[in-house]
């Protein structure tokens, strides 16, 4: 599998990270190798083979419809790092 | 001796009879790091003055009065909780995890300062910390392993009582063998998630780091159970694990899988952990040769799911409710700065990796591939738990290796979770515990994997090796 | 060249649970900003999702009511984007296994029955609020983890008029449930529509355009005649049309091109590792099937054949559940083999009288047994007339007395007596010689100003079907 700077430029803003050119210079080599030893994976065969998405037996967990008590509005925006009377800000949403 | 050599159990005997008090102990443990810390690096953010300690309220709790030390990826309400990474800077949980409550209410002491560990969980060193590396007791060169190596080193050198620590892919076990303690990661659902920072959400575990079996039993006993806050948590009764103690081994049948004695595990690891199969055997196992044929796809698999959860679980941190958030007039440009500065490079690597995995036109030769792997690992370990009691294997290929050995190198160092990966994948229980010395004077580890809610077994067959033997009781000798 | 429309439907529709969708915090509307949270929606690292058992249920429920195929597995997906008023920087939802597949939903078009087909109705977790300022954006979590129903349709409606329509009865039904208030005003029930169009008579799809920003269900309507124009215009002008997103301008009528740039969404579904799937059996299948009420097109047909009312009325009354209960109890107890008296006066003045009061119909607080009383005087014993019935129905709504009291009290019964009208309709007949002619030269509307002069004369208190006859009979 082969893994251009131009994939790991579109991942990285896929995963909204800023990367320096070192960065993804050196990020893309590594990354390269490590797919390459991943892909060892193609070797297996399975053929027939369910996906194990989850590894216990259980299902229906379920939780019942009775309100519990919230978080006070101090302790939720503690640690905002911008806040505004009880809401969080960021910066403009829309260019 | 000082308080804070001794055990758990040793210590709850000393409290019950009032020959010590809770403040003393505590004291001991604080005075301890105070003079060692320096050298080992286990604990982050230390401060000059700790709060006051408060006498726990229960009296009569199972851990009352003894100190815990946390990684710093489990919430404690009201203290920094930042997984050693700069994007979590002064993160401050507004609640307690499952797990934390218990002990609470058990009477621990939840030390107020945080065992240092990989960013995130990513890293089986403790090198890719903003704190700064651990250092390993056994010898200050060299890693203490990882991602839970601030625990791991603490308790081996007796700056803590008893740890928790998680374990996603070896980040309990490995750090135990490599400090020379006992390392265990409980089944999948075993003991509640909530409140630990996920890594990947399908193979994390809350796990122990204690100097004996028996105060293992005692801590797994306190944090094990349902809790109704962890959907995967599961409804099964948590038995008295100090039942287990004291029990002899003759007929259990311990299976050693050749793929995990082939070339890449050291010669000296080797042979001590072939001799620890021996002194089992003495003592009345039968030994068996047994098959994992999947293994080979087990480190391949879990950087495939791990990262994929891992990018996913990580999405939540851009600045806008709490840690770092980077200067911007632009939503977009706060979270692509925020990110690229609050993250270390083994984050950012595995970030992108498993966002790749993920993405359109990949998910199906990546993601779902490794998935149906993942079964096929399953099913080896299904098929051998049929005719034995227990698997036993190498904890780790190598003895502790140095810092900055392998942090060029990202394959070499993922490589080195051979042994323990396998066992996250398949959700089952294993123990790491501490079995011999290579000629360096580091810790060899022997891991010990049962089936699913089989930690009795582990507990049996640890503790009669552990009576036998003396290794746990060795202590590294700091300057 | 003519164009037709080719239109999907994406409904979401906010449960009405009292807690989240995956944690227990309250879903009341209308509290402080981010007081309604807690480390699960709120997405805190270490917080982990639990569903809401009656948010599945009312789930399963809807799809049964909406004909579909309800998977007896079922399972949850993460779908990653970043937003601020997404804190996890992803949602929950389902993906590839919703709760509900296949269904249907049936509507009337000029008489015609049509069913419209869904493809699918999962259930997920809403996002919060945001409220732009000049420099920034404020974000607001309170509704973040609400549970939402989305429901698509396949590309299966074909004008605006049945888009409306679909809408209409959608909300009917689930209203009928009682999982939902279906309030747009509210935010309880959110639609965007996708429409392309394609040369009439042809088959296949062209490039479609989303809508966002719909309010009401006219505005539905609205945008999509509009779009249906603006897509046949472009077209017509050898123009490509660009698949995007638009927003629906109410106060202008317009659509408008969202402006920023629209990247291919990838949104790395794959399975929710935090939560166990889900096993539907067919014993929680009937469980849920039984507490769904006879829904509307049932119960309009059992009222068209057990009380012989018309398509249309029927219709009518159907349209809300408490409505026709309301109707029903009333249509009972009444005595005629004809009820059609009962669904004019409840469509015509009770339904006036509930909005003059600023309520629903199934508020007013008038007895079944009054409310007969009061149709049996006016239409069969005549006490009064049709406008003061109306009147008095309105007396009745606001002090809950019978009619026969308020008729008493307010002296209001009309006179129906032959030999005192007589000599009122003799006076009139006196009184406007002129009219009296065009009567005689045969302009009936003269006819219809004597009658009016005899209720001028009798304040209304005249039967005017006795000075109509009378008046005839003088004529002849």
């Amino acid at each position: 599998m082969s893994l251009s700077p131009e994939t790991v430029k579109y991942v990285a803003d896929l995963s909204r990270i800023e990367l320096t050119t070192e960065e993804l210079d050196k990020l893309s080599k590594q990354l390269q190798a490590i797919l390459g030893f991943i892909d060892k994976l193609n070797q297996a065969d399975i053929s027939g083979i369910t996906a194990t998405s989850h590894i216990l037996p259980i299902s229906n967990v379920l939780r019942e419809d009775i309100p519990r008590e919230s978080l006070p509005v101090e302790k939720t925006l503690a640690n905002a790092p911008h806040k505004k009377g009880n809401f969080f800000v960021v910066p403009k949403v829309i260019d | 001796m000082e308080l804070y050599r001794l055990t758990a159990h040793e210590l709850l005997d000393k409290l019950s009879k009032k020959e010590i008090s809770p403040l003393d102990l505590i004291s001991s443990v604080r005075e301890r790091i105070k003079n060692n810390d320096g050298l080992v690096n286990a604990y982050v953010r230390l401060v000059d003055r700790p709060a006051e300690f408060k006498l726990p309220p229960q009296k009569n709790g199972a851990l009352c009065g003894i100190p815990i030390s946390i990684k710093d990826n489990i919430c404690t309400e009201s203290l920094n909780t930042e997984c050693c990474s700069k994007i979590l800077t002064g993160f401050k949980p507004p609640y307690d995890a499952t797990v934390i409550k218990k002990l609470k209410e058990a009477g621990a002491v939840i030390l107020d300062t945080k065992t240092n560990m990989d960013e995130f969980a990513f890293g089986s060193s403790t090198e890719n910390s903003c704190f700064g590396p651990t250092h390993n007791p056994w010898n200050l060169d060299c890693v203490p392993g990882g991602s839970s190596g601030g625990s791991a080193a603490a308790v081996a050198s007796d700056e803590a009582i008893m740890a928790l620590g998680s374990d996603t892919g070896g980040s309990i076990r490995q750090p135990a063998a490599f400090c020379g303690v006992v390392g265990l990661k409980p089944t999948y659902g075993r003991v509640s998630r909530y409140g630990l920072i996920a890594f990947a959400s399908s193979l994390d575990q809350i796990g122990t780091f204690t100097k004996d079996i028996p105060d293992c039993c005692l801590l797994m006993n306190v944090i094990s159970g349902h809790d109704p806050m962890d959907a995967t948590s599961i409804d099964v009764p948590v038995p008295n694990y100090i039942k287990s103690l004291g029990k002899n081994i003759k007929g259990l049948t311990i299976g050693i899988p050749q793929e995990y004695f082939i070339e890449g595990l050291n010669s000296q690891v080797k042979s001590i952990v072939e001799e620890a199969i021996a002194e089992l055997k003495k003592l009345g196992a039968a030994v068996k040769e047994v098959s994992l044929p999947h293994t080979e796809y087990a480190v391949p698999v879990y950087y495939i799911l791990g990262t994929a959860e891992a990018s996913s679980n990580l999405s939540r941190f851009d600045g806008v409710q709490y840690g770092y958030r980077a200067n911007s007039s632009n939503l977009v440009q706060m979270y692509k700065k925020t990110r690229g500065e609050g993250f270390g490079q083994e984050a950012k690597r595995r970030i992108l990796l498993g966002t790749f995995a993920l993405s359109h036109g990949y998910y199906d030769a990546y993601y779902l591939r490794a998935l149906k792997v993942r079964t096929l690992i399953k099913n080896d370990f299904d098929a051998v738990f049929k005719d034995c009691d227990c698997i036993i294997t190498p904890t780790a290929p190598t003895e502790a290796f140095r810092i900055g050995e392998k942090t060029e190198d990202p394959l070499q160092m993922y490589l080195s979770d051979i042994y323990t990966i396998s066992v996250n994948l398949a959700g089952i229980p294993a123990i790491s515990i501490p079995c011999g010395f290579t000629k360096a004077k580091l810790p060899v580890g022997l891991q010990i994997m049962a089936k699913p809610f089989g930690e009795e077994t582990l507990f049996q067959v640890a503790h009669a090796y552990e009576r036998s033997t003396q290794w746990h009781k060795l202590k590294p000798k700091l300057q | 060249m003519t164009y037709e429309p080719v239109i999907g439907l994406e409904v979401h529709v906010q449960l009405k649970t009292r807690t989240k969708v995956f944690c227990g915090c309250s879903t009341e509307f209308g509290n402080e900003p981010n007081t309604q949270v807690c480390p699960v929606c709120l997405g805190f690292p270490g917080a982990l999702p639990v569903l809401n058992r009656l948010a599945l249920e009312y789930s399963i429920k809807v799809g049964l009511a909406l004909n579909c195929t309800v998977q007896e597995f079922t399972k949850f997906d993460r779908k990653h984007y970043y937003y601020p008023d997404l804190p996890k920087n992803f949602q929950i939802s389902q993906y590839d296994l919703p709760i509900s597949k296949n269904g249907y939903l049936e509507i009337q078009i000029n008489g015609v029955s049509r069913r419209i087909k869904i493809c699918r109705a999962h259930l997920e977790e809403d996002a919060g609020k945001l409220i732009h300022e000049e420099n920034h954006s404020l974000v607001d979590l309170n509704r973040t983890g609400q549970p939402l129903l989305e429901i698509v349709t396949e590309p299966d409606i074909f004008s605006p008029e049945e888009a409306y329509e679909y809408l209409v009865n959608l909300k009917s039904i689930i209203q009928y449930l009682e999982v939902s208030d279906c309030d747009m005003e509210k935010g309880t029930l959110r639609c965007d529509a996708n429409i392309s169009v394609r040369p009439k008579g042809s088959s296949g799809l062209g490039t479609k355009s989303e809508i966002k920003n719909l309010n009401s269900f006219k505005a539905v309507r609205d945008a999509l005649e509009y779009e249906i124009e603006r897509h046949s215009e472009t077209l017509n002008a050898g123009e490509k049309i660009i698949q995007e997103t638009r927003l629906w301008d109410d106060k202008k009528s317009q659509t408008v091109s969202m402006r920023s740039k629209e990247e291919a969404k990838d949104y790395r579904y794959f399975p929710e590792p935090d939560l166990p799937p889900f096993i539907i059996s067919k014993e929680n299948l009937s469980e849920i099937k039984n507490t769904i009420p006879e829904l509307p097109k049932e119960k309009k047909s059992r009222f068209i054949q057990v009380y012989g009312l018309s398509e249309y009325d029927a219709g009518i009354l159907v349209m809300s559940k408490q409505n026709a209960d309301y109707a029903e109890e009333r249509l009972k107890i009444y005595p005629e083999k004809d009820k059609k008296p009962v669904a004019n006066w409840i469509i015509g003045p009770l339904t006036a009288t509930a909005s003059n009061l600023k309520c629903e119909v199934s508020e007013l607080q008038i007895i079944p047994e009054d409310f007969v009383a009061l149709i049996d005087l006016v239409e069969k014993k005549q006490v009064i007339s049709n406008l003061t019935g109306k009147t008095v129905l309105e007396k009745m709504a606001k002090t809950g007395k019978s009619p026969d009291l308020i008729i008493r009290e307010e002296n209001l019964a009309q006179n129906s007596d032959e030999k005192s009208l007589e000599k009122e309709v003799d006076a009139v007949i006196q009184e406007n010689p002129k009219v009296v002619a065009d009567v005689k030269i045969g302009k009936n509307n003269s006819l219809m100003f004597l009658v009016g002069q005899v209720m001028k004369r009798t304040k209304g208190k005249a039967n005017p079907k006795i000075v109509q006859e009378i008046l005839k009979r003088r004529f002849a």
